[in-house]
């Protein structure tokens, strides 16, 4: 579905991501970790088009959409959530969910049309339809929530989860991961999951990527991952606990 | 000492001066709110309009209502023209660079008016009626415009509240990457801004001329007060700039009618000076 090669990014003198490849199947949930640092938000950024690409190619769905717009690749079905959530705190929840719904489309969205998925994503992701409330009443749980709703309003077939965990306690947790798992399963949406919270992350996911230093060190299933040495080298010596 | 009924005629003035105010204030803060750019020609775009209505109505006769939609439009074609043209090139440049650019523009159009049409003021005549209420007058060539002023920012309210492109254009003035990933080109959403801010600047460029004549250095009358209220009301901040707006028209308009319409503005701008020590986000912004 999504076909990374050759990905670098380079911030002036500092190599981001050198040559970073790794492939995302239709269906599937990908993690993609590493230490800190190693370039995984970097890599999300490319993506979606927030950064420009310094060399590489991504193809989404045998279409080239390096070089594109954020805008251009949201249409074409690739949507992101932000580590720390950015909601538009001045826009009630239901406005920050429906301008996405409403813009975030291939086709722009009818009016009622926008509000109806906007109101349908907040259910499903469990957070008030009522018009009046705002991002400020929500705690690190919500805001979490609302990043993953306004991700979803758009309509994505690709959903780029960056930390949906970070910052939340042991129910929140579960219930996003749940929520992830719904994702796929009812809405039929692949996910690239970036996380920290790794023994999480491998109950979860399908297949991982791992990188280090701004290139792919690993690419496989959870366990065999995690056995590999040089993944077990780049955690220094930590090896990932699979709870 | 002043008489009472002076200084409540001064009063009622300063909120008629304020609706006007507002809305070049407006204008100005909705293009600065998101685009992130101050259009310090804004006023003198305000001119070229002004112009625009009087050559439609006093030289080739069209009504007054018909030429200030000819205003408007023209506005909002010359908003994006100036966004096309002049603020894509800059947007990702130092502030001082843009600052020049659109500083750039203010003098041209102020050379370019002197050079077509003189420094001649030109003016409109309208016959209108004016009334008297308990000894205050109350003409309708200040009466109108304010009327029209309060209904425009209650279109302009209603338009970024309630639609998805003013939605859009307040989120964008908050984040402008994370409405771009959310499926909104900020270019887009740019020239709309552009062109409403222009379509204010056509409007209040009609509304002026009910009471004020046309000349090519009118910018200097109403700018330096227009980016005054921006600040004190706090850049972007809509309902800031509103109230700050009619704090500064009264301030002129019974300062005028006390010492004189000099003085006003002295005291206006001594206010500004002081606002600007005393809280440097705007009157409503909350202090730290």
């Amino acid at each position: 579905m999504l076909t990374v090669s050759g990905l670098t990014k380079q911030f002036g003198g500092f190599t981001a991501l050198n040559g970073v490849s790794f492939e995302v199947r239709e269906g599937e949930i990908l993690g993609l970790i590493g230490p800190n640092g190693s370039g995984k938000t970097t890599a999300f950024n490319c993506i979606s088009g927030a950064l420009p690409r310094t060399a590489g190619s991504i193809r989404f769905r045998g279409e080239e959409i390096a070089g594109l717009t954020p805008d251009a690749i949201c249409h074409r079905g690739i949507a992101r959530t932000f580590q720390i959530p950015r909601p538009f705190r001045k826009l009630s929840i239901l406005e920050n969910v429906a301008v996405a719904a409403h813009f975030g489309g291939a086709q722009r969205n009818a009016e009622a049309e926008a509000r109806r998925r906007a109101r349908e994503t907040l259910e499903l992701v469990g957070l008030p339809a009522d018009p009046a409330a705002s991002p400020a009443l929500l705690g690190a749980g919500g805001l979490k929530k609302l990043e993953l709703a306004r991700a979803l309003a758009t309509g994505p077939k690709l959903l780029l989860a960056d930390e949906s965990l970070g910052g939340l306690d042991h129910a929140e947790m579960s219930g996003a991961v749940e929520l992830l798992r719904r994702i796929r399963g009812e809405l039929g949406i692949t996910i690239v999951w970036v996380e920290h919270i790794m023994a999480t992350l491998m109950r979860v996911v399908d297949r991982v990527v791992v990188l280090d230093h701004g290139e792919t060190i690993a690419e496989g299933r959870p366990l065999e991952v995690a056995e590999d040495p040089r993944v077990v080298e780049a955690y220094l010596g930590e090896k990932i606990v699979l709870a | 000492m002043i008489e009472p009924i002076f200084l409540a005629e001064a009063a009622i003035n300063g909120i008629m001066l304020g609706g006007i105010l507002a809305l070049l204030a407006l204008g100005l803060n909705l293009i600065f709110g998101v685009i992130d750019i101050v259009w310090i020609a804004y006023v003198d775009l305000v001119m070229v309009c002004m112009y625009v209505l009087y050559f439609v109505v006093q030289v080739y006769g069209w009504p007054f209502w018909l030429g200030a939609l000819a205003a408007m439009a023209f506005g909002a074609a010359l908003g994006v023209g100036v966004h096309l043209l002049i603020i894509t090139p800059i947007l990702g440049s130092a502030p001082v660079n843009q600052l020049l650019a659109t500083g750039g523009l203010l003098f041209f159009l102020q050379s370019f008016a002197t050079f077509l049409w003189t420094t001649d003021h030109k003016s409109v005549r309208l016959a209108l009626p004016s009334w008297e209420i308990g000894g205050i007058f109350l003409p309708a060539t200040r009466l109108i415009p304010f009327a029209i002023s309060i209904l425009a920012l209650a279109g302009l309210y209603v338009f970024l509240t309630r639609t998805y492109v003013g939605t859009a254009i307040r989120a964008v003035s908050q984040d402008r990457e994370a409405m771009a990933l959310m499926g909104a080109s900020p270019q887009r959403i740019y020239i709309v801004t552009s062109a409403v801010g222009g379509l204010m600047a056509g409007l209040a460029g009609a509304l002026l001329l009910f009471q004020y004549s046309v000349h090519p250095f009118f910018g200097g009358q109403f700018g330096p007060l227009t980016f005054m209220i921006c600040v004190l009301g706090g850049l972007g901040n809509m309902v800031g700039a509103f109230v700050a707006s009619f704090v500064m028209s009264e301030i002129i308009s019974i300062a005028g009618v006390v010492w004189s319409t000099e003085m006003g503005y002295v005291i206006a701008f001594v206010v500004f000076i002081v606002m600007i020590f005393a809280r440097p986000g705007g009157i409503l912004a909350r202090r730290q």
